[in-house]
């Protein structure tokens, strides 16, 4: 379905659009990013389930099997450690009144 | 079944969904490269996932749908419950060792194409070994990474002709993927068992010897590793949603690796294969001057009558679990309207930006929080510099000591302050292993203790002062 040259396109332009988003990042984002970045890898689920639904003899199904341990443990430690980060951040807006008392 | 349903529609319709997901992955990721929009960003990336993981469900002639569903809820269950519970000081570990398990699945991915009986075509069968080869070293490196953050392994092993065993294995690795592509994929079972045991060792041996203070481009480098791996996986098995999301990754974290490197001025190859640490000694002879030490109380003073301070964390202060303590000083000090203000290193802590997620676990505005380039001006207009948990990134040898090993690494140009108080828990050196002059110069002041103590102290006498 995806054919070589097309393949060559895709994979051309998601390197650009990577480098792109991240390009204009500030420092104080960048682990959360790494940390967002790693969880998007987590799509490599989608590949296992196929890999492991698709699996003939046991020797596929236990390397199925832990390809979808193993990615599943990506999306969702990806998601949660990035989640924790995030919600830490905040302004000092919140910190004004409260320093001039 | 109804025509509505029939295997083409349904295939659409899949692709449909993983195209969506694609694109709310790119959106998310944009949204967490602003603090504004930070926290919806992985949110939006998150129902990403959930759509193209749902989706792949209904992938037609699928089989083993219970241990398709026992592995996501085992992998999903022990990965909530690990996430949720570190402290923040251990997530690079961990961001480590989820990066690790998604290279391992896209090892997994390329092992189950490779031992298929099938003839794949040249394509397919190139990139499934070259992502079969970076996922394996991805997932071993990145379990080394792991041990040696969260000090399983605390030695790093350096032997005498390390690099030529390095390379050799990384040859036969070689030798043995182009054997299996020249075969298209039908290399007998031993060849392929024997091509990803090898990339495992090789990924465990290139990263055994790597110091500490180098793991954060280690770990963002194999996180780019994963995500190019994922994409060419992605090729093999004709997932669009993969190539994407798997290239955006590989490419963003080249760049972020890039700009860490950068910021410690060195190349990313002379972070994997050079001994660094090892043979950098300076001596404490070569340096004018003598450690004069303060106690909390002239320190606390001096701070208290100061116009601008400006705190330099690293990462002692989060092994002290000082940083909340350190953001009470800061309210302290703002209420007595001095300045105060926060000069991050770019690596600074584990991982670039790790020191900006400890002070905001700890209360602080970001706002509050300058980068190198923004605030090392501002060094000669502030009263007191004060240096807690932090070593080499303030050593001015940086910029004046041409045979000093840290020689060109941008630093914060803390000995322009007027004081520099440094917080130090005894008279040891950095991670580098490098002695550092600042501590040495007239105008430093040497503050022995643990860090959370010492700031506590620092607390009282200020408080003592009103």
């Amino acid at each position: 379905m995806i054919d070589g040259f097309i393949a060559l396109y895709i994979f051309m332009l998601a390197a650009f659009t990577g480098y792109e988003v991240i390009s204009r990042v500030p420092v104080i984002l960048h682990t959360p990013l790494m940390s967002g970045s790693n969880f998007v890898h987590g799509i490599v689920l989608v590949g296992t389930m196929v890999a492991l639904g698709n699996a003939q003899n046991l020797g596929e199904q236990v390397i199925g099997f832990i390809g979808v341990l193993l990615a599943a443990g990506n999306v969702v430690g990806g998601y949660v450690s990035t989640e924790r980060m995030l919600s830490m951040f905040k302004t000092s807006e919140k910190k004004k009144p409260e320093s001039r008392a | 079944m109804s025509p509505f349903l029939s295997p083409a529609i349904i295939d659409d319709f899949i692709q449909a969904v993983y195209f969506i997901a694609a694109l709310l992955f790119i959106i998310g990721l944009k949204r967490m490269s602003s603090p504004k929009g930070a926290k919806t960003g992985i949110v939006w990336a998150g129902v990403g996932m959930l759509i193209a993981g749902l989706i792949t469900f209904l992938w037609p002639g699928m089989h083993n749908y219970t241990l398709i569903i026992v592995a996501i809820f085992i992998g999903g269950v022990a990965a909530w419950w690990s996430g949720r519970r570190v402290p923040m000081t251990a997530m690079p570990q961990m961001v480590a060792l989820y990066n690790g398990m998604g290279g391992g699945a896209a090892a997994a991915i390329a092992a189950e194409e490779l031992i298929r009986e099938q003839t794949l075509t040249l394509a397919p069968v190139s990139l499934a070994v070259i992502g079969g080869i970076i996922g394996a070293v991805s997932f071993s490196g990145s379990l080394i990474a792991f041990a040696k953050l969260q000090g399983i392994i605390n030695k790093s092993l350096r032997y005498r002709i390390q690099q030529v065993v390095n390379s050799l294995v990384l040859l036969i690795t070689v030798a043995l993927g182009i054997w299996i592509i020249v075969l298209h994929g039908t290399a007998p079972m031993y060849v392929v068992i024997a091509f990803f045991a090898l990339a495992l060792l090789f990924g465990i041996l290139v990263t055994l010897p790597i110091g500490g203070a180098d793991m954060p481009v280690v770990i963002s480098l194999y996180n780019a590793a994963t995500g190019l791996a994922v994409a060419f996986e992605g090729f093999v098995i004709g997932n669009a949603a993969m190539i994407i999301a798997g290239m955006v990754v590989g490419a963003a974290g080249t760049l972020l690796t890039q700009l860490m490197a950068k910021a410690m001025n060195r190349s990313i190859a002379n972070v994997l294969f050079s001994n660094f640490g090892e043979t950098a000694t300076g001596s404490a002879a070569d340096i004018a001057g003598s450690l004069k030490p303060i106690d909390a109380g002239d320190a606390g003073v001096m701070m208290a009558y100061a116009n601008k301070v400006i705190i330099v964390p690293g990462y002692g202060m989060a092994v002290a679990q000082a940083q909340h303590k350190v953001w009470e000083l800061t309210q302290l000090l703002q209420n007595r309207g001095v300045t105060v203000k926060f000069a991050i290193h770019p690596v600074a802590g584990r991982m670039p930006g790790h020191m900006n997620v400890l002070l905001a676990e700890a209360g602080v505005p970001y706002d509050l929080i300058s980068d190198l380039e923004d605030i090392n001006p501002e060094f000669a207009t502030a009263d007191v510099a004060l240096i807690i948990g932090a070593n080499d990134v303030v050593n001015p040898d940086a910029r004046n000591k041409p045979d000093s090993p840290i020689y060109g690494m941008p630093i914060l140009n803390a000995d322009k302050a007027r004081n520099t108080i440094v917080i130090k828990r005894g008279q040891g050196r950095g991670f580098s292993g490098v002695e550092n002059s600042l501590f040495y110069m007239d105008n430093t002041r040497m503050l022995y203790g643990d860090g959370q103590a010492a700031v506590t102290q620092l607390i009282q006498s200020i408080k003592a002062t009103e």
